[in-house]
């Protein structure tokens, strides 16, 4: 995903004197000096952060800012993958390759070891979703590797109740968010002092929208898995959403018909709760377009928060994401 | 693109979140699933509009009470900005929610309700974005079509805050009135008809024209040292880098620095942003900077340009607003947050209590409770490098922390 970084271009800038070839001063995107200010201050503030990888586009952006707030150090903490076995496979491939490539550790947790250990039960039915499962896996793994600090990719615009949550949000032994008692954020401020057992997310790109990710994605030339943009694909409709036909995990009755379309996916969450979107948008360019001119909020096509309109609150008052 | 953080203010039923909601319609920020949400909420509550609050009005208990209670943050953009809106509870128990949205805003948005004209509340308002020396207030003068779109009142109520302003200490801040009616519409995003008296700019022109580099404060460079960056890998073996972000001014290769607190000298070698090297780093950025000579610096330092030292004290006086609901004593012990710089403090003495409506202040206080202002006397256990507040937006702001809660108890800005 990153751009080659040419090392003898830099190390002879290093040594010469005087001759910028970048021109006098960098970019003045203020969310990305933000967002680098925060990576910076759970790398300062905490001593055993993980950032939260799920292969979408939100978490493959946080890689690339904290590439960029360490360069030329590794990114000094590891990736975890919450995994809910309902990924698309194009997004397993890319997460692989990308670990790779930055020499990060990746850590792997399945929700179907939550399922066979009895921790959770599986949901049925036509909405049957493993993404509430997800809580208790990420749970765990917190307290199997004691992680103080996770960073996640969630953004304030996404949601009602995203819109409130603080860049350092505090949660309990449980892993809850108490919505009600968040520590006011201040000028630049963040206070990371936690007791043992707490623990803090945090959400660099908590002032970005939707539209400032793919713009962002489309500067810096970000590699992003291929489902993000539009291809031929089999599916069937319900409720007006668009689902993959291609996956034994999405519940398909009887009566609903395949066909084939070209389309592509906004979000990459668990296949069995993603709806895609009829799209022609084959490239970046195309993509930004597209969400430029949209009239259906990214989550319009997740279903999980459709269920009631306080769906958020409650997951993540119970410690999901 | 540029990004302009603006806070609002007002009281329960002055129609901020309406008024949220109108600039979100009108410029077509809002999308088809959401609009839908609100006609459909909208009709089961009987209304004969559309009720532009229920866009903002995020957590179940504000649903159930019909009131923000909490700083949300909206967001929506146009073709020269992106716009980040702190939606602040004007309720009088929640002054620490608008001091929070207020101290990461460029801009403030005061909302009076055109029948109720200038109340005790309004100088509340006013009074916080004075102490936090936001650059830019617009007064947006709302339901005008409930007094007639009547320019009398308009002008008596303007008349009413100008001599409001008349108690500020902050002669630079800008103030701009508006007359609107956010449910209707007028003057937010369009020109309205009805208020053919009225020539000036709507809402939404005025925050367009926003010069984002004139509204920041500006002070001079100060460079506090986040992070240190050591590759040690074998292309970058003796690499030694400081993180961290730029305040008040800029820095640039060349330039002589001073370290804090080892006052040792150097001179900024390179500037880097990811991989690449640049002659200036810009106010706000987060850059990597290496200096000349190798000097023994951690986080928490500060970098600053040689001739130009902030203040090195073990003890400061500030303005604090309180914001706990453990109350602040006289010989209490906190954390002092300045920047990314922590030391322990003590409270040496509360000076007095300052009325955030402009009434004055209150003498013999012992102790703090949440929403309270106050001049407070501190004493370190090491010296920090300060500025004062009106001189420096960031090196001159720090926040309590309680030692025990590891609560964010309270904001400070020193005099």
């Amino acid at each position: 995903m990153s751009k080659k970084v040419n090392l003898e271009t830099v190390l002879e800038e290093i040594q010469s004197t005087g001759t910028f070839e970048n021109g006098d001063r960098p970019n003045a995107n203020a969310l990305e000096h933000e967002a680098i200010y925060i990576m910076r201050e759970v790398a300062a503030q905490f001593e055993r952060p993980v950032l939260l990888f799920s292969g979408g586009k939100d978490s493959i952006t946080l890689v690339r800012l904290a590439q960029k707030a360490f360069w030329p150090a590794k990114i000094p903490f590891p990736l975890m993958h919450i995994d809910t076995g309902h990924n698309f496979p194009e997004t397993i491939e890319f997460r692989d390759r990308l670990v790779k490539e930055l020499g990060v550790e990746l850590i792997v947790r399945n929700v179907q070891d939550s399922i066979d250990q009895g921790k959770v039960v599986e949901e049925t039915g036509k909405y049957a979703s493993r993404n509430i499962l997800q809580t208790t896996t990420l749970l765990d793994a917190i307290e199997e590797f004691k992680f103080d600090a996770c960073i996640g990719g969630a953004r304030r615009d996404e949601e009602k109740a995203r819109a409130k949550e603080r860049i350092f949000s505090v949660r309990d032994d449980f892993g809850q968010w108490d919505e009600k008692n968040q520590r006011p954020e201040l000028f630049d401020m963040l206070n990371g002092q936690i007791e043992m057992g707490q623990n803090v997310r945090v959400f660099p790109i908590s002032n970005w929208t939707e539209l400032d990710v793919w713009s962002y994605i489309q500067k810096e030339d970000i590699e992003i898995p291929s489902i993000y943009f539009a291809h031929k694909r089999n599916i069937f409709l319900r409720d007006g959403l668009i689902w993959s036909a291609e996956d034994d995990v999405v519940f398909r009755a009887e009566d609903e018909v395949v066909e084939e379309r070209t389309v592509r996916f906004r979000t990459v969450g668990d296949m069995s709760c993603t709806a895609a979107v009829e799209s022609y948008a084959d490239t970046i360019n195309k993509v930004v377009a597209e969400i430029r001119d949209s009239k259906i909020s990214e989550r319009g096509a997740r279903i999980d928060d459709k269920r009631s309109e306080a769906a958020m609150e409650k997951r993540k008052q119970q410690g999901y994401f | 693109m540029e990004v302009l953080k603006i806070a609002t203010a007002g009281s329960v039923d002055d129609g901020k979140s309406t008024l949220i909601g109108r600039l979100l319609y009108d410029t077509k920020s809002l999308t088809d699933d959401k609009l839908e949400a609100i006609e459909k909420t909208s009709k089961l509550k009987g209304y004969d509009y559309l009720d532009f609050s229920l866009a903002t009005d995020g957590l179940v208990a504000e649903r159930e009470q019909g009131i923000t209670i909490d700083v949300a943050h909206i967001y929506f953009s146009t073709v020269s900005k992106s716009y980040i809106i702190a939606d602040t509870p004007g309720h009088v128990e929640y002054t620490r929610n608008m001091v929070t949205g207020a101290s990461t805003s460029q801009a403030a948005i005061i909302l009076i309700d055109a029948r109720k004209g200038v109340i005790e509340q309004t100088n509340r308002h006013f009074f916080i974005n004075n102490l936090l020396r936001v650059k830019d207030v617009v007064v947006a003068i709302n339901k005008m079509d409930l007094v007639d779109f009547s320019e009398e009142r308009y002008n008596q109520i303007k008349s009413d805050f100008e001599q409001l302003m008349e108690k500020r200490d902050y002669e630079d801040q800008k103030i701009t009135f508006i007359p609107v009616s956010a449910l209707k519409g007028d003057n937010v995003v369009n020109h309205s008809e009805n208020t053919p008296w009225y020539n000036g700019q709507t809402l939404l022109e005025h925050l367009e024209e926003l010069d984002l580099q004139d509204i920041y404060n500006i002070g001079t460079p100060r460079f506090p040292v986040q992070h240190v960056i050591r590759p040690k890998t074998d292309d970058f073996h003796d690499f030694r880098g400081f993180a961290g972000k730029v305040y008040g001014g800029e820095l640039n290769v060349g330039d002589e620095v001073v370290i804090l607190p080892s006052m040792t000298k150097s001179r900024i070698k390179g500037i880097y942003f990811h991989d690449k090297k640049y002659k200036t780093a810009p106010r706000r950025s987060s850059v990597t900077i290496t200096l000349e000579d190798e000097v023994n610096i951690s986080r928490g330092d500060m970098l600053v340009k040689a001739g130009d030292l902030p203040i090195i004290d073990k003890q400061f006086t500030a303005t604090v607003s309180w914001m706990d609901s453990e109350k602040l004593t006289t010989g209490g012990k906190y954390i002092v947050q300045h920047g990314i710089n922590k030391v322990l403090a003590k409270v040496d003495s509360i000076e007095h209590k300052i009325l955030p409506d402009y009434s004055g202040i209150e003498e013999g206080v012992e102790a703090l409770g949440m929403n309270d202002i106050a001049q407070v006397k501190f004493r370190l256990n090491k010296p920090i490098f300060y500025d004062v507040f009106k001189s420096h937006r960031t090196n001159g702001s720090f926040i309590l922390i309680d030692t025990r809660t590891n609560h964010t108890a309270g904001v400070g800005f020193i005099r």
